[in-house]
């Protein structure tokens, strides 16, 4: 068995490839279902039916698809420039402290100022969490996997102490929570009577202009160089450090406006449980997406769908809700499978 | 046994294709090849790059398996697709890359994957008996207890030679050999070749150098779009028939007309680079480069080029010495600087270093300066600009490509240093360094490569030529430095000095008489 590049990859193939990858995946995963003892197409129909089925599950599904965005394209925006940032969640948490350190009675300006100052603040700490490590990388050669993965759990424990100390809400009843924004400081809700905010149409701008900066920028095109080969783009006169340090504030940025959109669109108060790790599932959103700014969203999208599905499958059939995870994981597998097959062919031989 | 060709050799046929064709998807890599050889012949073959030399070799010795035809070898059929059996059939391979482990003695490499699970002490003494037998045999002398990676490139591949003799090779097939040899190495393998075919071996010799395929072997076969196109007694063909083969038209060899170099662009004076262990890798070193001159570096591999490559390109820090440009004064070790300083440079590693592989033609002929206010304004690039300055420059160049789309990554080598000239030499640079410009192109592509750099030459530029590939130092240069040890020599005419006498200058010996120009 070997493997040959494909002279023309078509345009039909590229898009026929993950969404069979996306079919193989839930193939596989009926094996699963069948093992716990359900009927496989009577838990995809309740997957699908608690996710889309309803007004009410369409909005949540597009609640959770907008925080996926956020964290999709900071991962999207990172691994493109081969900055392999796993800091999303921490990054996402320091957003939201930002946010709720202005957010709370400091400023009490109108909500026209107010909530692009919070998504402007929350982005600059989320950026700003992640040039720690970026330097790091660029000048002491230390493997920013690790020093980001790591201090996820150092922004959770400060949130933790956040949250039980000094910005412990009073009024909360003894809650491990922060005080609630202010009023203006919230974006206003996109549907009647349910939980879906402008949030989304922030994250739907935010993901095309992500793709037009990756695309139509000098500082894209010094990006994609950088990740493709550091090395020529180096030679070629490309200022690699600073390229990798800039890519750092976008995507750790995009990661802390994350953070701000579910506190000041879903949540209104800081809380531990925030985000049930939103950071990380953007890595998977984006590989999904194959980095592709525009596909993040639908790739966010797909992966809402999954958990939102699954949770309510659950609570149906006697399929645990883990589901969802092994559906995303094996998509990942597959769409990465599908993505080597529209580049390559098998020839058996 | 069927034969489609008459042999002219009279000797027996020891190894013979037949209609041997095979694809790569849409691509006819090779098509109905067939070819013999003869007992105690060298047959040699010669191709451009992708004309299905390697393709033909890699199903001869089991790598990949035909699509159709079959492999004979001593009057056997050998399987397809088992390396092992061609082996055992007595084929042996010296690759152009050696396959050497480096920490390991020369009797361990040779005898690497030959020896008993049990008794290793009492077969290495038998081993070593049979390799001194060889040794003085075929006078391929080597220390059997010395570490490969205290060899020189030439010992080493006396070591390759001799891995495939110690597995009774009678056919031996050598992959580019002479790339990485000194001239005296050289002599020394060809003196090696004539040693093997007198005893009975039949050898056959890839290769796109003409004057050593001249040299060495006795018929010759030319492949192109993997087809055999000539097949004749070397005797009987000449330089001319061969290259016009080879490349399917006449090649006109660019050639350097004497003229004046003019002022002093570029100098460099006592220069030294300091590498691990503060071993000095440049010593000293000073040049000059005028304009309208090509000043050629001649050395064995591994002498201090990389660092004087790295230096031009703003790669390499200096520890001494200084690196002047007229009128602009000290040039400093930063690639933006240079490009900035119009300095030409087209590296040895154009994959790694001078194109960017998964971007595309349009990214890659920016990278220098897609800042410009040409190229991009507001922060953002000009496409339209952008791609009008593409098509331009692979019209200009010829860069045989499906669209400016493309990926450079899927180029062939010679289009890929196309589009580094293009890149380089349409900003018109006054100093330009090449290094191993030429390195693993065809004929074709080495005559354009050479072309353009005397065209530059011809409007005033000086170029440092950086090369091992001594026939093109010759022609192009109009002076001569050589480097051994970091380390440059005196200014030598190109003209008066010999391939010997360049040769031994490369291995550190001085020259005894003063005829230096």
């Amino acid at each position: 068995m070997r493997l040959e590049p494909r002279e023309h990859v078509s345009l039909l193939t590229l898009v026929a490839g993950p969404v069979l990858a996306v079919v193989a995946a839930m193939a596989i995963c009926s094996l699963l279902i069948v093992w716990s003892g359900s009927s496989v197409l009577e838990a995809y129909a309740l997957l699908f039916k608690g996710a889309l089925g309803s007004r009410f599950a369409i909005s949540e599904t597009l609640t959770r698809t907008t925080v996926l965005i956020f964290t999709g394209l900071a991962a999207a925006v990172a691994f493109r420039a081969k900055l392999w940032n796993i800091g999303g969640e921490g990054q996402l948490y320091m957003g939201a402290c930002a946010a709720t350190m202005l957010g709370t009675g400091l400023l009490e300006w109108s909500a026209y100022l107010l909530i692009p100052t919070l998504f402007l603040a929350g982005a600059l700490a989320g950026g700003l969490l992640l040039i720690v490590p970026t330097l790091l990388k660029t000048h002491l050669k230390v493997d920013e996997v690790v020093t980001t993965l790591l201090l996820n759990f150092i922004i959770l424990l400060v949130v933790n102490y956040l949250v039980f100390g000094p910005w412990k809400d009073p009024m909360a009843m003894g809650w491990p929570q922060a005080a609630p924004i202010i009023d203006q400081g919230l974006l206003p809700p996109l549907l009647a009577k349910t939980r879906l905010h402008a949030g989304l149409l922030v994250a739907l701008a935010f993901a095309i202009g992500t793709w037009v900066l990756m695309r139509f920028t000098v500082w894209g095109y010094e990006i994609r160089a950088v990740g493709a080969n550091p090395k020529a783009a180096g030679f070629a006169g490309v200022p690699v450090n600073r390229t990798i340090i800039r890519t750092a504030l976008i995507s750790g940025g995009l990661a802390g406006m994350a953070g701000v959109c579910e506190l000041i669109g879903l949540k209104g108060y800081l809380t531990l449980d925030l985000s049930p790790g939103f950071g990380y599932t953007g890595i998977v959103v984006a590989m999904l997406a194959g980095l592709n700014p525009l596909g993040v969203i639908f790739s966010s999208f797909f992966v809402a769908v999954v958990f939102n599905g699954a949770d309510s499958m659950s609570r149906a059939l006697s399929v645990s809700n883990y589901i969802a995870e092994v559906i995303t994981a094996v998509s990942l597998l597959a769409v990465l499978v599908s993505m080597l097959l529209t580049r390559y062919r098998i020839k058996w031989k | 046994m069927l034969h489609l060709k008459d042999n002219a050799v009279s000797q027996k046929t020891v190894l013979s294709l037949n209609n041997i064709s095979k694809y790569f998807g849409p691509l006819l890599a090779n098509d109905a090849i067939n070819l013999s050889l003869a007992e105690g012949e060298v047959l040699a073959l010669l191709g451009e790059n992708g004309a299905g030399k390697t393709t033909l070799m890699n199903i001869l010795f089991g790598h990949y398996v035909a699509d159709a035809g079959t492999v004979t070898a001593f009057d056997e059929e050998l399987p397809p697709g088992k390396p092992r059996a061609a082996i055992d059939a007595g084929v042996g391979m010296v690759h152009q890359h050696f396959t050497l482990a480096e920490n390991l003695t020369v009797l361990e490499n040779i005898t690497l994957g030959t020896e008993p699970l049990w008794g290793v002490r009492q077969y290495q003494s038998r081993a070593l008996a049979k390799l001194n037998q060889l040794s003085t045999e075929f006078g391929l002398e080597v220390n059997p207890r010395a570490l490969v990676r205290d060899l020189s490139v030439g010992e080493m591949q006396r070591v390759e030679i001799l891995k495939a003799l110690y597995r009774d090779a009678r056919i031996l097939i050598m992959d580019e050999p002479t790339a990485v040899l000194t001239p005296p190495e050289v002599d020394s393998l060809f003196a090696t070749l004539r040693q093997l075919i007198k005893s009975g071996l039949a050898v056959i010799f890839i290769s796109h150098k003409l004057g050593e395929v001249m040299a060495i072997s006795d018929r010759v076969a030319v492949l192109r779009s993997g087809k055999v196109v000539l097949e004749a007694e070397t005797q009987a063909t000449s330089r001319e028939a061969l290259a016009e083969a080879m490349v399917g038209r006449k090649i006109p060899e660019p050639k350097r007309v004497p003229q004046d170099a003019g002022e002093a662009l570029l100098s460099l004076d006592q220069v030294t680079v300091l590498g691990a262990h503060h071993k000095r890798l440049l010593d000293r070193a000073s040049l000059t480069l005028h304009a309208g001159e090509i000043v050629g570096i001649a050395g064995v591999s591994g002498n201090g080029q990389a660092q004087l490559a790295d230096l031009l390109s703003g790669l390499q820090t200096l520890a001494e010495g200084h690196m002047t440009l007229r009128d602009h004064g000290e040039l400093k070790p930063n690639p933006a600087h240079m490009v900035k300083q119009g300095i030409g440079r087209i590296v040895e590693d154009r994959n790694g270093l001078g194109l960017i592989g998964d971007m595309t033609i349009t990214e890659n002929l920016a990278s220098e300066n897609y800042k410009s206010r040409e190229f991009s304004r507001l922060g953002f690039l000009r496409f339209n600009a952008l791609q009008r300055y593409a098509r331009e420059l692979i019209e200009a160049f010829d860069v045989r490509c499906p669209g400016i789309s493309a990926q450079v990554r899927k180029l062939s080598g010679g289009n890929m240093q196309k589009l580094v000239l293009a890149r380089v030499l349409s900003k018109e640079p006054m100093v330009i360094l090449a290094h191993q410009p030429t390195w693993g192109l065809d004929v074709g592509a080495t005559a354009y490569v050479h072309e353009q750099l005397l065209a530059a030459r011809q409007r005033g530029a000086g170029i440092l030529l950086i090369s091992e590939d001594l026939d093109e130092l010759l022609e192009l240069s109009d002076r001569i430095q050589v480097i051994y040890h970091g380390q440059l020599s005196e200014s030598l005419d190109p003209d008066n000095i010999s391939l010997q006498e360049l040769g031994l200058l490369m291995s550190g010996q001085q020259r005894s008489d003063s005829q230096a120009a």
